[in-house]
């Protein structure tokens, strides 16, 4: 149990930190955002996991030598009436640590979401009645404002898709044709929820700069599967030249991300917090340019044979600490 | 969004441009006087109206019978509210604000200094 406990370690410290680092320095998820988005997942997930697991394999470990014959002599060992084996303190601690910190991330996954769904009602209530509903345009509405925005408002069945009238002055039928599918695109592949999820996990672990890089990565490649899916029916010059409208216009990132990506926010890492509809975060202007030359390059895709092997590193990395933890059950 | 929105919509339209204190049987004169409405019952209209009081959009006039009803804000300050939630915590957004404040009507601008605290 000791080994697991340090095998998982080994594999929480790898997810934690030179991993994420790595992905977020490689150049091909710009090929494959939708495999690169899962494999992010995959790590987030495993290294939750992992870090879990390993501090529960240790305090388990002098219970007995794999998880489930541990857990059962745990058990016994603390019932009222069992005998209490004289255990190291720090193996309760490290106990207590697991339990606490699986307790910790799921408590904090439930209340991003209901502070989320909070900030959502309210931006619309705001949006009903400051925007009219676009004829011909279902579930889109358009804004009063002479700031050029637009961005999507999840909500179910309800979901809908704002744009200003600013924006409708600053593009051309085509460019506005590009953005509204970009946001189109946001609903309908719930990216909300996988930046729910991400920003979860980054205000978990505050300590973790890693998860605000990572936060920052998925928000990223959530404007590139929208821009992908945007491509199918707008030319790439016409999104292009629109993202670049916009950011320009606006003075910087901000309005950039909040026209072609939504959430607003500039470089702040914060951006998933003013979610209404908590889309990204993109845009630091490196991002937006990233997001332009892509457009324009035309790089081909990453080829389907090593999509398909990212995603069964991906699977793999998922069931990892599972396989480890339980490893000497089958092995002993 | 639905319809009962919409006239949430219609009814907040008319308070923010009426300039005065308005009451139910006022609000609806006006509301069936849009171009296309269709018929309301008082009543409906006074549920919108507490609708729209709950979410604190919506104040009255508790002093007279029958209550008049009036905007809590300002339209511009709710625009000013819902641009500052989309443009969200942008590290330059007194910049994108300057900008807007130059592309806005005075109204606007006022509140947006204001909302800046400036």
């Amino acid at each position: 149990m000791l080994a697991v406990s340090i095998a998982l370690a080994v594999l929480a410290f790898a997810l934690a930190w030179p991993v994420p680092l790595l992905l977020g320095a490689a150049a091909w998820p710009s090929r494959a955002p939708a495999t690169a988005l899962v494999l992010w997942q995959a790590i987030a997930l495993a290294g939750g996991l992992s870090m879990i697991g390993s501090l529960v394999a240790f305090g388990l470990a002098p219970f007995g030598q794999d998880l489930v014959g541990a857990a059962a002599q745990f058990t016994r060992a603390s019932a009222p009436a069992g005998e209490a084996p004289s255990v190291p303190l720090v193996h309760l601690f490290a106990l207590s640590a697991g339990v606490l910190l699986a307790g910790h991330l799921v408590l904090n996954l439930v209340l991003t979401i209901v502070r989320i769904e909070h900030q959502r009602r309210r931006h619309e209530r705001l949006v009903t009645l400051l925007s009219a509903p676009v004829p011909d345009r279902p579930n889109t509405r358009l804004l009063d404002s002479p700031m050029p925005v637009a961005y999507c408002l999840p909500g179910g069945l309800r979901s809908v898709t704002v744009f200003s009238a600013g924006l409708v002055d600053l593009l051309d039928e085509d460019q506005l044709q590009a953005v509204i599918e970009h946001e189109k695109a946001h609903l309908l592949q719930r990216h909300y929820m996988v930046l729910l999820a991400f920003d979860a996990w980054r205000t978990s672990l505050p300590w973790f700069p890693i998860a605000t890089r990572a936060m920052r990565e998925v928000g990223m490649l959530v404007e590139m599967l929208a821009d992908d899916h945007a491509r199918r029916s707008a030319a790439d010059d016409a999104l292009a030249s629109a993202i670049v409208l916009v950011s320009g216009d606006a003075g910087g990132g901000a309005a950039a991300s909040a026209a072609s990506g939504g959430v607003a926010a500039g470089s702040a890492p914060r951006a998933a917090d003013s979610a209404w509809s908590l889309l990204p975060v993109a845009s630091a202007p490196s991002d937006t340019r990233a997001r332009v030359l892509r457009l324009l390059s035309g790089e081909p895709p990453l080829p389907a044979a090593t999509r398909t092997l990212v995603w069964l590193c991906a699977i793999s990395l998922v069931a990892l600490p599972t396989v480890i933890l339980f490893a000497p059950g089958f092995v002993g | 969004m639905s319809t009962l929105g919409e006239l949430e919509r219609s009814v907040m339209d008319i308070l923010w441009s009426a300039g005065e204190r308005l009451t139910a049987n006022e609000l609806q004169d006006r509301l069936t006087a849009l171009p296309g409405a269709k018929s309301l019952a008082t009543t409906t209209v006074l549920t919108v109206l507490s609708r729209l009081e709950k979410k604190r959009f919506v104040a009255r006039e508790r002093s007279a019978r029958p209550h008049h009803y009036f905007a809590a804000r300002s339209r511009e300050d709710h625009m000013a509210e819902l641009m500052h939630e989309v443009l969200g915590t942008a590290a330059d957004r007194t910049a994108v604000l300057e900008r807007f404040v130059g592309q806005a009507s005075d109204t606007e601008a006022a509140t947006l200094r204001k909302l800046l605290g400036r």
